[in-house]
C-alpha cells in the first residue's frame, strides 16, 4: 500500500497553491523603489570588428540615465569557466576572456555591445536601438570540421587554432581498444549528429540589482539555479565584490534545465550599474534575447564504433566527437562533453574496453553548455543508436542484444572501463518491466494493423545508465574541477518544535519544499506541515552549490538527512537528561522520545522548548538551542538507470511521425515522492521527444540565428505528445548515500531521444526500407520523407 | 498619453499609458497582478493568458488601450469567493499539474475557458485546446489529467507503484 507520509509518500506539493493563485514571486515580479531598467544593444552579425560606437544621440533620449560599453567593464574579470580539461598531449584547454560587453570584437550573434540604463524599460529599449554601431564583418567560423582545418581563422585571435582541447578518455587504454577493433569479428560504425537545443525554461532570465550606499552592500535577485555559485563567481572573479558584501537571491524560478546555472554578463552588468548609479537596475530577457544569450545545449558530431563477437558480445567501443563550444566557455562547458559525456558512453553494458575522444571547437555561435542531462544524453544517444544498427547487421532482436550484454545484478559494484564504478543496479529488471508495461509482445500485431491504414509502425528501445548526483569533490578535483560539489544543510528547530530546513539546493520546479520536508518528517516522526524549507538566498543559507546534475536528492537531501540526524542526537541527549535516563535507552519514534523499559516519555515539542529554555539542565555541559548543520560530500556518483520504449507511427506519404506510446521503466533507487518523480520522468521524456523530433537550432551561412523564437524553434505542444506510462518500481538503493536515492531529474531527457529515433528507423525498415539505418535528429517530416525517397 | 480604465479582477484601475503598452504589462505593472507571466514575445507561449470580457486572450497580443472599459480576469481572480482554490486549481494540486509554476496561470485561464465551452472534454480535445499554452516542465501529461479530473472524469493513478 502506498505510504501516506514521509519518504515514499506522494505528498501534495506545498508550492502549488501560491503558483495556482498568482502568488508566486519570480524575479521579474520584484520591483524596488527608484528602480531603473537595463536594455542591451546586441550584435546583428556573428563575427567582426566594431569600428564605431556612437552613443551620443541615444544618451540624449528621454529617460536615459547612462550608457555603458565594453570600455566601462575593462577592469572586470572574465565570465568564468569552472573546469579545466587537459588535452591528450598534457596541455590545458584554451580559455579565452569572456567579456561582459564586447571589447572591440564580435564573436557571436547577439553578443552584447552596449547596455543602456533608463527610467523605463521602453526608454531603455528605444535608446539601445538608437546607439550607432558599425561593425566590419568577417566570415563567420561555423562548421566544426572547417574550424579545425588548416588556415581557418581563429575565433579568438589570441590563439592560433579553434581547438579548445583534444581529450582522450582513457588515453592509456587507447592501444588496447585499437587492438580489439583490429581483431574483432564484426565492427558496426555510425556517424551521427546530436542536434543543438535551447533549454527554453518558460521563465526568461531576469536580474535585478540593488546597492546600499550606507553599508556598501549589493543584493542581486536573479533567475539562477545556484545563488551561492553566482555570488562566488561574480563576486570573486568578475566584479571583485567581497562575498560578505554581496547577497544573491534566487526566488521562485520558472524552470531552468541547466540554462540558469551559469554566471551571465547581464547579472554582472546590473550589479555594477546599480553600484555606479546608486539605483536598483533591472533587466528582463525577452524570449528573443533568451535564444541569443542563454547557453545552448548538445551540438556534437560523432563517429562511434562498436566491436562485437560473432555471438553479439560487445568487445569494445570507440568514439570520435567534435563538440561545439560556441564562441566562449561558460561555466560547465568543458566538463559537459568530457567527464559528463565519456562515462555515459559505457551504458549498462559489460563492454570491457572503451575509448572516447572529444575535440572541443570554438565557432562563431552562441556558447554551448549543459542542458538537461549534460553530456549523458549525447553519450547515451550514440551508444543506443549504434547498438540498434549492430542488431540490424547481426539480424538479432535489439532488446535481446542489449540484455545479453547487460552487467549482471551479481556483478555490482562494477568497475567500468570509463573510470567510474557503478555501485548498484538491475538492468534486467528494468528491461523486463518495460517489456511488461509496453506490451512489446504485441508489436507485430499492432504493426500489421497500422500497415492496413497505410502507416508504418515501429518500436524503439533505449537502455541507459547515467552518472549523476554531482559529485565526489576529491575525484572531480583530480579531473580538473575548480570547485567542490558537496551540499550543505542546516536544520533549525524552533522553540515550539517547528523546523526550518536551510538547503543549498535550489528548487526551480522540482518541489524541494515538499520532498525535503518529507525527509525530515520521516526521521522525527512529526507532521510534514511543521517543516519549512528555505532555499535560494545567500543571506539565509550558509552555503550551497545549487541544483543541477540530478544532485539535489542524492547530495542535498543527504546533507539534510545528516543535519537532521545531528539534531536528533542532540535532542535525544537532552531528552535523556530530562527524563533521567541513559541516552542509550532513549529512542525517538512518531515524534515522541521514550525510555526503554519505562513508561517515561517526552514529545518532540517539549524537548525542543527545553532546548531553548535551559532551566533544568546544565548549559555548561549541553549548549542551549537545537540547530545543526552538515556538509555532505558524496563518495561516488549515483547511477540511475532505465529501460525506455517508444512506439511510433510514420506516415510514408508525408513523413510525419506520431509518438503513439512511450514507456519508461526507471531505477532511481529509493523514491522520496513517487508523484514528483513521475512528473520529472514526464518532463524529461517530453524534452527528449522534442529533441528527437522537433527541436533544432539553425544558423545560416553567416552565423545568423534562424531559429530565434517559438515560431521557428519547435518545443513540443500538448497535442504533439502522448500520455506517458512511467514506472519506478525497480529500486536498487544507492549503496553510498544515506537515503539510497539515485536522482531522477535528467533521466527522461537522457533515455528518450535514442528510443524515439530507434522507433522511427524500425518503422521505416519494417516498411521495406531495409537500407535505412539512421536519420539525424530532429526527425522532422521533411527529413523522414526525404530519407524514404533516397534511402 | 491616453487615460484608460480597466476592471481587473473587479477593481477599476485607471492610468495614463503609452499607446504601445501591452495589456500584459498593464496587468503586471499598473494593476500589480504579477500572476500573469510573460514567457515570450511572439504570442506563442500563453503564460500571459487572461480573460477579457469572458473571452480567453493572450494579454501580450492586445494593447492596453484596446481593453479600455473591459472586464479583465487574471489568475488572481480565479479562486472561489471565499479565497479557497477552485475545483480546477485543486485538481492541478491533486494531479501534479505544475512544476515550476510559470506557465501555470496561463494553463488555468486556458483550461477554465475550455471547460466553459466543453464541460467534459476528451483527452484529444484538451490537448488540441492547449495548443496556445507551452509548458516545458510537465510534458503536459499531468496538466491534461488535472483538467479531465476537474471536469469530473476519472483519471488513472499517476505512476505504477
Amino acid at each position: 500500500m502506498p505510504k501516506d507520509h514521509g519518504v515514499g509518500a506522494s505528498s501534495k506539493r506545498r508550492e502549488d497553491p501560491r503558483f495556482l493563485t498568482g502568488k508566486g514571486r519570480y524575479t521579474d515580479d520584484i520591483n524596488l523603489p527608484g528602480q531603473a531598467y537595463a536594455a542591451f544593444r546586441r550584435s546583428e552579425v556573428a563575427a567582426g570588428t566594431i569600428t564605431r560606437i556612437d552613443t551620443s544621440r541615444a544618451a540624449s533620449m528621454p529617460g536615459v540615465i547612462r550608457i555603458f560599453t565594453g570600455e566601462d567593464f575593462k577592469e572586470a574579470g572574465s565570465l568564468p569557466c569552472a573546469w579545466e580539461v587537459t588535452s591528450r598531449d598534457g596541455s590545458k584547454q584554451l580559455e579565452p576572456r569572456h567579456p561582459i560587453l564586447a571589447e572591440g570584437i564580435i564573436r557571436h550573434i547577439g553578443e552584447a555591445i552596449a547596455g543602456v540604463v533608463a527610467e523605463t524599460e521602453a526608454q531603455a529599449l528605444d535608446a539601445a536601438e538608437a546607439i550607432e554601431v558599425e561593425i566590419e564583418p568577417v566570415e563567420a567560423v561555423l562548421d566544426m570540421e572547417k574550424a579545425l582545418s588548416d588556415g581557418a581563422r581563429p575565433v579568438h585571435d589570441s590563439f592560433d587554432s579553434n581547438l579548445c582541447f583534444d581529450w582522450g578518455f582513457i588515453e592509456d587504454n587507447k592501444a588496447a581498444v585499437d587492438a580489439a577493433f583490429e581483431s574483432a569479428h564484426h565492427v558496426t560504425t555510425l556517424e551521427l549528429v546530436n542536434n543543438r537545443c535551447v533549454a527554453n525554461p518558460m521563465e526568461p532570465r531576469c536580474a535585478l540589482a540593488d546597492y546600499n550606499k550606507g553599508t556598501d552592500e549589493y543584493t542581486l535577485y536573479s533567475t539562477t539555479q545556484n545563488p551561492h555559485v553566482i555570488r562566488l563567481m561574480m563576486g570573486a572573479f568578475v566584479l571583485s565584490i567581497p562575498e560578505n558584501k554581496l547577497r544573491v537571491v534566487a526566488p521562485d524560478v520558472g524552470g531552468a534545465f541547466g540554462s540558469k546555472i551559469y554566471h551571465y554578463g547581464e547579472e554582472a552588468f546590473v550589479t555594477r550599474a546599480a553600484g555606479t548609479l546608486g539605483r536598483p537596475v533591472k533587466w528582463t530577457s525577452t524570449r528573443s534575447e533568451a535564444f541569443l544569450t542563454d547557453a545552448q545545449g548538445r551540438d556534437h558530431v560523432t563517429k562511434i564504433e562498436l566491436a562485437l563477437d560473432p555471438d553479439g558480445t560487445f568487445l569494445a567501443i570507440r568514439t570520435d566527437t567534435l563538440a561545439n563550444m560556441g564562441a566562449y566557455l561558460r561555466l560547465f562547458s568543458t566538463v559537459t562533453p568530457t567527464y559528463l559525456h565519456g562515462p555515459a558512453a559505457g551504458g549498462p553494458y559489460r563492454t570491457p574496453l572503451a575509448y572516447i575522444r572529444v575535440r572541443a571547437v570554438f565557432t562563431n555561435t552562441i556558447p554551448v553548455d549543459a542542458y538537461r542531462g549534460a553530456g549523458r544524453p549525447e553519450g547515451t544517444y550514440q551508444l543506443e543508436r549504434v547498438i540498434d544498427k549492430a542488431a540490424y547487421e547481426l539480424g538479432v532482436n535489439p532488446a535481446e542484444l542489449r540484455r545479453k550484454n547487460f552487467i549482471r545484478p551479481e556483478e555490482f559494484p562494477y568497475q567500468t572501463p570509463l573510470a567510474v564504478e557503478y555501485d548498484s543496479g538491475n538492468y534486467h529488471a528494468t528491461l523486463d518491466k518495460l517489456m511488461e508495461i509496453s506490451d512489446y509482445a504485441g508489436i507485430e500485431a499492432r504493426r500489421t494493423e497500422a500497415e492496413a491504414r497505410g502507416k508504418l509502425r515501429g518500436f524503439g528501445f533505449a537502455t541507459w545508465v547515467e552518472c549523476s548526483g554531482l559529485a565526489p569533490s576529491q575525484l572531480i578535483g583530480q579531473l580538473g574541477a575548480r570547485a567542490g560539489l558537496y551540499e550543505s544543510a542546516t536544520v533549525r528547530v524552533n522553540p515550539t518544535g517547528g523546523i526550518i530546513v536551510f538547503t543549498g539546493s535550489h528548487s526551480h520546479g522540482q518541489g524541494h519544499e515538499t520532498t525535503f520536508a518529507q525527509i525530515v518528517a520521516d526521521q522525527i516522526g512529526i507532521d510534514e506541515t511543521l517543516i519549512e524549507v528555505a532555499h535560494g538566498d545567500t543571506d539565509k543559507i550558509p552555503f550551497g552549490m545549487g541544483t543541477y546534475g540530478s544532485r539535489s536528492g542524492a547530495v542535498g537531501g543527504a546533507a539534510i538527512l545528516q543535519a537532521t540526524k545531528k539534531v536528533i542526537a542532540k535532542a535525544t541527549r537532552l531528552a535523556a537528561y530530562l527524563m533521567e535516563a541513559s541516552e542509550a535507552d532513549v529512542s525517538l519514534s512518531d515524534g515522541v522520545f521514550t525510555v526503554a523499559g519505562t513508561n517515561k516519555s517526552m514529545d518532540w515539542t517539549a524537548v525542543a522548548l527545553a532546548a531553548y529554555v535551559p532551566h533544568n539542565y546544565p548549559a555548561k555541559e549541553m549548549e542551549p538551542g537545537l540547530e545543526e548543520s552538515a556538509f555532505f560530500d558524496p563518495e561516488n556518483f549515483v547511477y540511475p538507470a532505465g529501460a525506455y520504449g517508444c512506439e511510433v507511427e510514420v506516415d510514408p506519404e508525408t513523413g510525419v511521425t506520431e509518438v503513439v506510446g512511450f514507456w519508461a521503466a526507471d531505477d532511481f533507487g529509493v523514491v522520496i515522492n513517487p508523484m514528483i518523480v513521475a512528473g520529472q520522468q514526464h518532463g524529461g521524456v517530453a524534452q527528449g521527444i522534442g529533441q528527437a523530433l522537433r527541436e533544432h537550432t539553425v544558423y545560416d551561412g553567416s552565423g545568423q540565428l534562424l531559429s530565434g523564437s517559438f515560431m521557428d524553434y519547435s518545443i513540443p505542444r500538448a497535442a504533439d505528445l502522448p500520455s506517458f506510462v512511467v514506472d519506478h518500481s525497480c529500486q536498487t538503493p544507492c549503496e553510498h548515500n544515506p537515503l539510497g536515492v539515485k536522482g531522477c531529474g535528467e533521466a527522461g531527457a537522457i533515455g528518450s531521444p535514442p528510443a524515439v529515433v530507434n522507433a522511427v528507423v524500425d518503422a521505416l525498415r519494417s516498411g521495406g526500407h531495409d537500407q535505412i539505418t539512421h536519420i539525424d535528429m530532429p526527425l522532422t517530416p521533411q527529413r523522414v520523407w526525404q530519407t524514404l525517397q533516397t534511402g | 498619453m491616453p487615460e484608460i480604465t480597466i476592471s481587473v479582477n473587479g477593481h477599476a484601475v485607471s492610468s495614463h499609458v503609452e499607446p504601445r503598452t501591452l495589456l500584459s504589462k498593464f496587468v503586471r505593472e499598473i494593476a500589480s497582478q504579477t500572476g500573469t507571466h510573460i514567457g515570450c514575445d511572439t504570442s506563442q507561449c500563453g503564460a500571459c493568458a487572461v480573460h477579457v470580457d469572458g473571452l480567453l486572450v493572450k494579454s501580450c497580443a492586445m494593447l492596453a488601450v484596446e481593453a479600455d472599459g473591459a472586464e479583465v480576469t487574471t489568475v488572481e481572480g480565479m479562486s472561489n469567493a471565499d479565497g479557497s482554490m477552485s475545483v480546477l486549481q485543486e485538481a492541478f494540486v491533486e494531479h501534479h499539474g505544475l512544476q515550476c509554476g510559470f506557465c501555470t496561470p496561463g494553463m488555468i485561464m486556458s483550461a477554465a475557458s475550455l471547460l466553459k465551452e466543453i464541460p467534459r472534454p476528451s483527452e484529444a480535445e484538451i490537448r488540441e485546446h492547449l495548443e496556445g499554452n507551452l509548458c516545458r516542465c510537465t510534458g503536459y501529461h499531468n496538466i491534461v489529467r488535472a483538467i479531465m479530473a476537474a471536469s469530473g472524469q476519472q483519471v488513472a493513478p499517476i505512476a505504477a507503484e
